[in-house]
């Protein structure tokens, strides 16, 4: 059998894939499914301690609502800019799409500084992550969405940068996407937490 | 972006030149060789299956050895080889290794090599995260094994390390750090390998490789890889709280502040229990290929096969609570579970009933392989039985914690597992390596492992009724525990020589191989495509990818039904199979950035637990490494779309814009 001889046979759908969906995008589906039990674990555990306080500061106690959902909205924005820098790069419209990733990496990055602010406010009225069973769960489990949310952030400034050096055209805006499935993933993640954690009272 | 199989074949052959003279950061883009740097960098998955089956092979012996450290010390009353503490370390440790670095890397290995060849793919979809998963797997499994030397001995806790035995008040030494890191580290790799998997099981099968004519064995490995990534965020979220609990005093697992134990005991269990699958399914898809094809039958119920390994896959999700019928769990949890654990006894049961009724009316020919797949049937079936007493919730109130559920476990384990894994090896062997193992001395090995294996396991069901507990390091004189005890140690004994008689068997075979007949393409008359291609296998896996066209596709391609509906050979081996010979087949390069990211890992681990500068410093070589991976071009499949021809300078220009994904 010459090499030929399989180009011929195999040339012409040389991307095509079992499912139609590439690689990547189906692997990060599928990552993210992951994900979905390792914040399960999460929130369940902080669900159970919520109200083990050990007779001291209760994270529920010092909830700022007001701030924390102030911070949400900026989060779930952070979505919307990513849906129009997906849209703009995929029109090839790579200066459109440079200004939305930065804008989503910013959002995203007023997030986790508003998340640095309320982690600090909180440890200064007595809730610190050792003080209790609710207050290590509240901050591991928190703490670890920020965690993703800054790795999130650091995907979308590789992209800036990617697109900066003209390497992120419109024929790659399939890494756009799939860096945004990643992001959505959070950002509703977010309003799981924030839904169950901050709103829903604790007795 | 990856390689498909549908990749163009555009590299001429001896072409190789330009994928090595792209210096990028420290590595010169290595060359797929011979040698053993090339090991070290490959990223053809059958090299990385292999690598797998080799490590795992020697953590079996890790694994083994403290396991007959342990019957040693039971063989009679007061024993006296190990102390009580370090008795803790060693069945800790001894059910660490063969869970995480034995059993599961040897099944990975298996899926590593078969499923890309099973489904007419010629390599998994991600081939540097697939050699990134073996490596992280591996600095994981030694960092995990230093603590005997580093962390003052190894975990003491028990595999399942339940708190509050696990805090820093009841197991001091760094053994538990180690094992919460550990896993972790193993969790990743892991986790990247089954992503990795199931895109390649659902995006790469060949055309006309419909889900329902994917062979069982790739259909287990497939459910085993769901199970992987669903199960395994629960215990690193068990193991993160446990890692803060110890090094950074977080109150997750300390009653006095109002902490509840049961959580671990939960979130250790909701992965414990599909862990259980993921060891057995492996097993069950060899066994589903073994004894279709040396019964000359198609695996009886295909449909029912596939559905029950499914139906298996999500009740695993619901029975864990059996686990902690004695830890307070109120009744309405223990009727609950109790009734799931009778449930999923049921697809076990089909699928045993389906390889009975397969080697039914079958002309059976019982070679090694096939005498590992009975018995394997048949001692899982054993292990089975017993757990379905477990379900019996007084029952099990009354077994917990002895040595009835170790014996339990051994069976399925054990028995399931690990026989069946062998038979795959003696079924495999000659694909792999391109000759046989000795049949003789596999029939030694087989009896003796058998014989051993229940004379050690077996008695452990009296014992275990009689009320002897398991981890406990020594038992008095005088409850009627001594024969039994000394049974098992015998018989312990007995697996052990036959694990030598195996290492002999692979070498001898090696040595006598030139002077054998080669195996060729299809030494058992098999069913499935990896028997239509050259035994080795060779890199580029197909000559041209297969057209599937029903189930067991090879099969029907030498057999066909006479108008008396008799099954005649319609083409010799030699016609239908591939020949390996085709050239310039476009494949993956090599890449070291794989083993540079999973040096860092550890280096964080033993920075979390000694320096947190070691810990930055692993991190920092971790990070730089994955951007000099992403970095790394790919021998880029985007290249390739404008070049139909081979025309290198062409192409060498488009790699050289620097297509980086």
């Amino acid at each position: 059998m010459s090499a030929e001889a399989v180009v011929a046979d195999h040339g012409h759908d040389e991307h095509a894939t079992t499912t139609g969906l590439s690689h990547t995008k189906l692997a990060m589906w599928v990552f993210l499914g992951s994900e979905c039990l390792l914040f399960g674990g999460l929130i369940s555990t902080y669900l159970l301690y919520k109200t083990r306080g050990n007779n001291r500061t209760l994270p529920t106690d010092v909830f700022d609502i007001p701030f924390t959902s102030v911070s949400s909205f900026v989060l779930l924005m952070s979505s919307l800019t990513m849906v129009l820098a997906l849209s703009a790069v995929s029109r090839g419209e790579e200066e459109a799409g440079r200004t939305w990733l930065l804008a989503t990496a910013l959002l995203g990055g007023v997030f986790i500084g508003g998340q640095v602010y309320e982690f600090t406010s909180f440890v200064r009225e007595g809730v610190a992550f050792t003080t209790n069973p609710a207050s290590s769960a509240f901050f591991t489990l928190t703490g670890f969405h920020g965690v993703h949310v800054s790795l999130g952030i650091v995907m979308l400034m590789s992209l800036f940068v990617a697109s900066v050096k003209g390497k992120l055209t419109q024929r790659n805006s399939e890494t756009v996407e799939i860096v945004g499935l990643y992001w959505h993933f959070v950002d509703i993640v977010w309003i799981f937490i924030f839904t169950v954690i901050y709103l829903i009272p604790a007795d | 972006m990856a390689i498909t199989e549908h990749t163009p074949l555009e590299i001429g052959p001896g072409d190789t030149a330009r994928y090595a003279q792209r210096p990028l950061g420290v590595f010169t883009r290595p060359q797929e060789g011979r040698g053993w740097r090339d090991w070290l960098s490959t990223v053809d998955h059958k090299r990385i299956g292999i690598l797998y089956g080799a490590s795992a092979m020697f953590f079996f012996l890790v694994g083994g050895v403290e396991a007959l450290l342990i019957r040693l010390q039971l063989a009679a009353p007061e024993g006296s080889v190990l102390s009580a503490d370090v008795y803790n370390q060693v069945y800790t440790m001894h059910g660490v290794t063969m869970v995480f670095l034995f059993i599961m890397p040897l099944a990975a290995a298996f899926a590593n090599y078969f499923i890309p060849l099973q489904i007419g793919a010629r390599d998994v979809a991600f081939p540097r995260l697939n050699a990134l998963s073996f490596w992280i797997w591996l600095s994981g499994a030694i960092f995990l094994n230093t603590s005997w030397i580093v962390g003052g001995g190894g975990a003491d806790c028990g595999w399942f390390c339940y708190s509050t035995n696990s805090g820093v008040a009841f197991s001091p030494s760094h053994g538990v750090d180690f094992y919460a890191i550990g896993l972790q580290i193993l969790g990743i790799a892991s986790l990247v390998s089954s992503v990795n998997l199931i895109v390649t099981c659902l995006n790469m099968r060949a055309p006309g490789m419909t889900l329902m004519r994917m062979p069982v064995m790739t259909w287990m490995l497939l459910i085993t890889q769901f199970l992987l990534l669903f199960a395994l965020p629960v215990i690193t979220v068990a193991l993160f709280l446990l890692m803060f609990d110890r090094l950074f005093d977080a109150q997750f697992f300390n009653p006095d502040a109002g902490a509840d134990p049961l959580l671990w005991q939960h979130l250790f269990w909701i992965f414990g229990h599909p862990e259980v699958y993921i060891i057995i399914l492996p097993a069950f898809g060899v066994v589903s290929e073994v004894i279709p094809t040396f019964s000359r039958k198609p695996l009886f119920g295909y449909e029912f096969m596939v559905f029950s390994g499914i139906a298996i896959g999500f009740m695993g999700w619901g029975v864990w609570a059996h686990h902690m019928f004695v830890s307070g769990i109120g009744p309405i949890s223990v009727a609950a579970f109790s009734l799931s654990t009778m449930f999923i006894a049921v697809p076990t049961g089909v699928k045993v009933l389906n390889w009975l009724a397969t080697m039914w009316g079958g002309k059976l020919k019982f070679t090694v392989a096939m005498k590992f797949a009975v018995a394997t049937v048949a001692m899982f079936t054993i292990g089975g039985l017993s757990g379905v007493t477990h379900s019996v919730a007084p029952a099990d109130t009354q077994q917990t914690d002895t040595y009835y559920i170790v014996a339990h476990f051994h069976y399925v384990i054990f028995g399931g597992g690990v026989l069946g894994l062998f038979a795959g090896m003696y079924f495999w062997w000659p694909k792999i390596w391109g000759h046989f193992l000795n049949e003789r001395l596999g029939n030694w090995h087989f009896w003796v492992m058998l014989v051993g294996f229940n004379l050690t396991f077996g008695p452990m069901h009296i014992l275990g009724l009689q009320g002897m507990s398991r981890r406990i390091d020594t038992y008095a004189r005088g409850y009627g525990f001594e024969f039994w005890n000394m049974a098992a140690t015998v018989g312990s004994l007995l697996i052990a020589v036959a694990v030598l008689i195996f290492i002999w068997n692979v070498v001898k075979s090696k040595r006598d191989a030139p002077h054998l007949p080669p195996p060729g393409p299809d030494p058992w008359d098999g069913r499935t495509l990896e028997w239509s291609i050259p035994s080795p296998v060779p890199t580029h896996n197909f000559d041209t990818v297969p057209q599937v066209h029903s189930r067991d596709d090879w099969w029907h391609t030498k057999y066909a039904e006479d108008d008396d509906g008799r099954v005649v050979r319609v083409a010799t081996v030699e016609e239908a199979a591939q020949t390996g010979e085709a050239t310039g087949v476009h494949l993956p390069s090599p890449s070291f950035w794989p083993l540079a990211v999973a040096v860092g890992l550890p280096l964080i681990g033993y920075g979390l637990i000694f320096n947190l500068w070691l810990a930055l410093i692993g991190a920092l070589l971790t990070i730089a490494s994955l951007y000099s991976w992403a970095l790394e071009p790919v021998d880029d499949p985007d290249a390739a779309h404008d070049h139909h021809e081979e025309d290198h300078q062409e192409a060498q220009e488009a790699d050289n814009d620097g297509d980086e994904q």
